[in-house]
């Protein structure tokens, strides 16, 4: 079946033909642009960009930043899948549907309601206020900014997992002695793990990039609240295109190596899912 | 038949005491886990209404009827005018050509597909600047015949087609791989000529994971600041869209407009979380009374 | 309309899936390709409906080469293995849409259409059942309406993909005598892949064997069972004990026994497959005067209109014999009795050779 050749079909250049033709337009050729733009940088200049304090600064924070909303993400997504896979409770698909949101809410009104919220006179940072913490214009509204934009991966890619597991798998566990927490612990849990490290992976890639939320939480100051995609958006203003290049490289870079690990987790994930079977 | 069937599912999804916790411990966790939705989700969607209607209806209506305002919702419709319907045509050409045939690079076409979303906005808007901006490939070109791109509408649409460009094709792909080329096989045996293989059969059949494709594509489109924001250049009531026109009315302290505005997008967003659970509502149901008729098979002939 | 097959070969990269097949279907049959899967039988009906294209030979329908023909023109009724009906479309729009896409001139009128429809979903029993959709259908109904479909646009030839597979075991049965009357009825030439001998040999007037990319055998269902050409046919037609032996003076010799054998001389000491079906075994309690074997009873099983008793050879090969139920009285077996086994006819494959 799989060696036969579809070949009755019409349309196969027309469709090919377009396809590559569109992708070159849009996509292969702006970037080949970049590209270019990289390769007429001499080495010096790019590393004495990207070696500079301001931008190894941005780096480090947007680093730590997606990793700890990526982390609670991961922690909280769990949960929250489970409940929803799991458990009855009342309006649960009402809020199965507003999971998605921030896949659908504009970046840029995400990031306003955010800040309003969190400013030290805004409704739930003056309670923080008054235990010392800040979330607007630090680190920490960044973080508040990047859990919200990646909330629904890991929650969306661990409800098919959780919904396909056979809870035979449990009542075997069950009927072999082990205990509840047992159970979870070591057949559940291991059933999960690809899903959430991919659901982690993905929250982190689309954290590292964003730029709309946060833009306006950070309050943006050089060598403390400037994070990554600000750093290009200051350096195009000032009309430095070098510099902003060498910083999207290392971007970019950082994110390929994150859809390489996402597409080794979905090979992995499907391996162990066919081999169960 | 359907509903023994679904007696027959609820039956074996029914939880046994040896395979769920005990309820106490069920109800803390949904606690724990709708605080955290309340804390990340609702609070900040119902804050943009709050904030939006705070100072009354008339200040509402009286910001999203700005002509600034207008031009912007104008902008905004026109650029996903173009970029929904133009990544429509792809995403239709690139899942035929790569879910109905073999072809060597495959999966490397998938993959330069999937690009745009692994990049971030404002890398998108960058290598557009850096195309058509005035140190860029074309830059010098387009100043002779005094064209312009960056800092104009062009470029705002051209930077939306590429955040959106992998939307409807990487919902059709997996769709139209699954459902195979039997039935378009069918039809070319019984004599239908490409294009009606294709609008008689192929395409009603995949008219859900397109709405799907568009509905997401659209939303974005609509919705996309970091990449528009690199090549607007913030031109006032002419290359403004509705996120920009936002952030503009947020940084000169007029919170109320700036709600305003951010109220309809996030009503946008709504929208389209409201079509995305109907359509998924409707695949699953066709997909149930397909298994249910293939278990009658089974069961019964 | 008669198709001919003519040496047609078919690789996919590494694996061939056709070796230089050639086969006549004579206009007006039925006609069967049996074979284990991977026999190439699917791609060979594939071939001939235009839907793969051979690497060499032809194809002809009533001696014209359809090699160049465009699928549209060589008018054939395919049916797929899953039907490929069209799910969107309800029973009356899947049998009507071959004529609905026909280009303006050629196509029927709104009425006409509605009339050809109508009649061939009399004729497959559906006429009920026109406006629902696939989904609603059970499998055999949904069988019948892909072969009305395919009937609609007046194939001359029709190719069924293993028809029957996807339905279970009573249905099938009732389905394929259904399908041998309606092919009495409207005699169109037609060609079913199956993997089902049953099957092959109850519904087809001709059935052709086929084997790792090859027809091994060509002929009317009692030719192909009961003059098997090769080990291959003889063993994928229905149970069948093997013996390995030796030839001497013209009697196999299995073990210590001899058995006699059919007609023909062989030269001795060669080495000799026999083969013989079950129901060509017969038990006695004392050893009779044409050739036999002793063997003792290991299980019986009399559940079922015959008698099917497992025995161990003296040897220790096991045996398979079915036996009538008054037979099974008469010798009132038990397990664990000492008895002697009589071959009634056999099959003896001689180093590939047939006799």
């Amino acid at each position: 079946m799989g060696l036969r050749k579809k070949n009755v079909l019409p349309g196969f250049g027309l469709s090919l033909g377009y396809t590559v033709f569109y992708l070159s337009l849009v996509v292969l050729i702006p970037f080949a642009a970049l590209f270019s733009r990289t390769a007429q940088m001499s080495f010096m200049e790019f590393w004495d960009t990207i070696s500079s304090p301001r931008v190894v600064a941005s780096f480090w924070l947007s680093l730590y930043t997606s990793l700890s909303a990526a982390s609670l993400n991961a922690v909280m997504g769990l949960l929250v899948a489970w409940v929803l896979v799991r458990y009855h409770f009342p309006l649960k698909t009402l809020v199965d549907a507003l999971v998605d949101l921030p896949f659908a809410l504009p970046t840029a009104v995400a990031g306003i309601s955010l800040t309003t919220l969190y400013s030290v006179n805004g409704p739930l940072g003056k309670h923080l206020a008054r235990w010392g913490i800040e979330v607007a214009y630090t680190p920490l509204g960044i973080i508040v900014a990047l859990t919200f934009i990646g909330l629904p991966f890991v929650v969306r890619t661990l409800q098919p997992v959780l919904e396909d597991l056979d809870v035979e798998i449990e009542e075997a566990a069950a009927s072999l002695g082990a205990s509840r927490m047992k159970s979870l612990l070591y057949v559940v849990f291991p059933n999960l793990l690809p899903a959430l490290l991919t659901g982690f992976a993905l929250s982190f890639a689309r954290a590292f990039g964003e730029y709309g939320s946060v833009v306006f939480i950070s309050g943006n100051m050089p060598m403390r609240t400037e994070i990554c995609p600000l750093l290009i958006m200051t350096k195009l203003e000032q009309f430095d295109y070098i510099g902003a290049t060498a910083i999207a490289v290392v971007m970019l870079l950082v994110s390929f190596m994150m859809l390489f690990t996402i597409n080794l987790l979905g090979w992995w994930s499907r391996k162990r899912t066919s081999s169960a079977a | 038949m359907e509903s023994i069937h679904l007696n027959v599912r609820s039956h074996r999804k029914r939880p046994h005491s040896s395979t769920t916790e005990p309820k106490t411990v069920q109800w803390l966790l949904i606690g724990a886990a709708m605080a955290y939705l309340t804390l990340f989700l609702m609070i900040p969607l119902g804050t943009v209404f709050y904030q939006a209607l705070e100072k009354g209806v008339g200040v509402y209506l009286a910001a999203i009827t700005d002509p600034d305002a207008l031009s912007a919702i104008r902008l905004t419709l026109l650029t996903a005018m173009i970029a929904v319907p133009a990544n429509l045509v792809f995403g239709i050409a690139a899942s035929w050509a790569i879910a109905k045939f073999d072809f060597k690079g495959k999966n490397l076409l998938i993959t330069l597909i999937d690009l745009p979303f692994s990049v971030s906005p404002v890398i998108s808007g960058l290598i557009f600047v850096l195309l058509f901006g005035l140190q860029g490939w074309f830059g010098p070109w387009l100043q002779e015949h005094d064209l312009e791109v960056i800092f104009a509408v062009p470029g705002i649409v051209l930077a939306t087609v590429f955040v959106t460009f992998p939307f409807v094709a990487r919902e059709l792909i997996p769709l139209m791989q699954e459902q195979g080329s039997e039935e378009e096989e069918a039809a070319i045996v019984l004599g239908a000529s490409g294009w009606k293989t294709f609008f008689w059969v192929t395409l009603p059949n995949m008219k859900w994971g397109l709405l799907y494709g568009v509905i997401l594509c659209n939303a974005r489109a609509m919705g996309e600041f970091g990449a528009v924001s690199v090549v607007s250049g913030h031109i006032r009531g002419s290359t403004n869209t509705m996120p920009l026109h936002v952030e503009i009315l947020y940084n000169e302290y007029n919170f109320a407009a700036a709600f305003a505005m951010a109220s309809l997008l996030a009503m946008l967003a709504l929208v389209t979380l409201v079509l995305k659970k109907i359509i998924e509502w409707k695949t699953a149901r066709d997909l149930s009374l397909l298994d249910d008729a293939e278990t009658a098979v089974e069961e019964n002939g | 309309m008669s198709i001919e097959v003519r040496n047609v070969t078919k690789q996919f990269g590494e694996f061939t899936a056709l070796r230089d097949v050639s086969l006549t279907v004579p206009a007006g049959e039925l006609v069967a390709l049996l074979g284990p899967s991977g026999s190439g039988k699917t791609t060979l009906l594939r071939i001939i409906a235009g839907l793969e294209t051979a690497d060499s030979g032809a194809i002809l329908f009533h001696g014209e080469d359809t090699t160049d023909q465009k699928l549209r023109d060589r008018k054939v009724g395919f049916v797929f293995q899953h039907y490929a009906l069209f799910r969107h479309m309800t029973v009356f729009e899947n049998v009507a849409f071959g004529l609905r896409v026909r280009p303006r001139r050629d196509r029927p009128g709104k009425q006409e259409i509605r009339d050809r429809v109508m009649k061939l979903l009399n004729l497959v029993q559906l006429q009920s059942l026109a406006h629902r959709y696939p989904s609603e259908l059970s499998g055999g109904q949904r069988q019948r309406v892909a072969l009305a479909r395919a009937l609609a646009v007046e194939p001359r030839v029709l190719l069924l993909d293993e028809p029957f597979g996807a339905l279970d075991a009573k249905v099938r049965k009732e389905l394929r005598r259904w399908l041998r009357r309606l092919h009495d009825e409207i005699h169109i030439t037609s060609v079913f892949v199956t993997h089902d001998q049953e099957e092959a040999l109850e519904v087809a007037d001709r059935v052709a064997v086929m084997n790792e990319g090859r027809v091994e055998q060509e002929g009317t269902p009692e030719e192909v069972y009961h003059s098997p050409r090769t080990p291959f046919i003889l063993n994928f037609l229905g149970n069948v004990n093997l013996f390995h032996g030796r030839m001497e003076n013209g009697r196999a010799y299995i073990g210590n026994s001899s058995l006699e054998l059919p007609a023909a001389a062989f030269q001795d000491n060669q080495t000799a497959t026999v083969f013989i079906r079950p129901h060509l075994l017969d038990i006695h309690h004392q050893p009779t005067e044409s050739g036999n074997f002793p063997a003792h009873v290991a299980h019986i099983n009399a559940a079922g209109p015959l008698v099917r008793v497992e025995l161990v050879s003296e040897w220790g090969d096991p045996v398979e014999v079915e036996i009538s139920q008054d037979r099974y009285r008469f010798l009132a077996l038990k397990e664990n009795d000492k008895v002697f086994v009589t071959p009634k006819e056999m099959k003896v494959f001689v180093e590939d050779y047939v006799i």
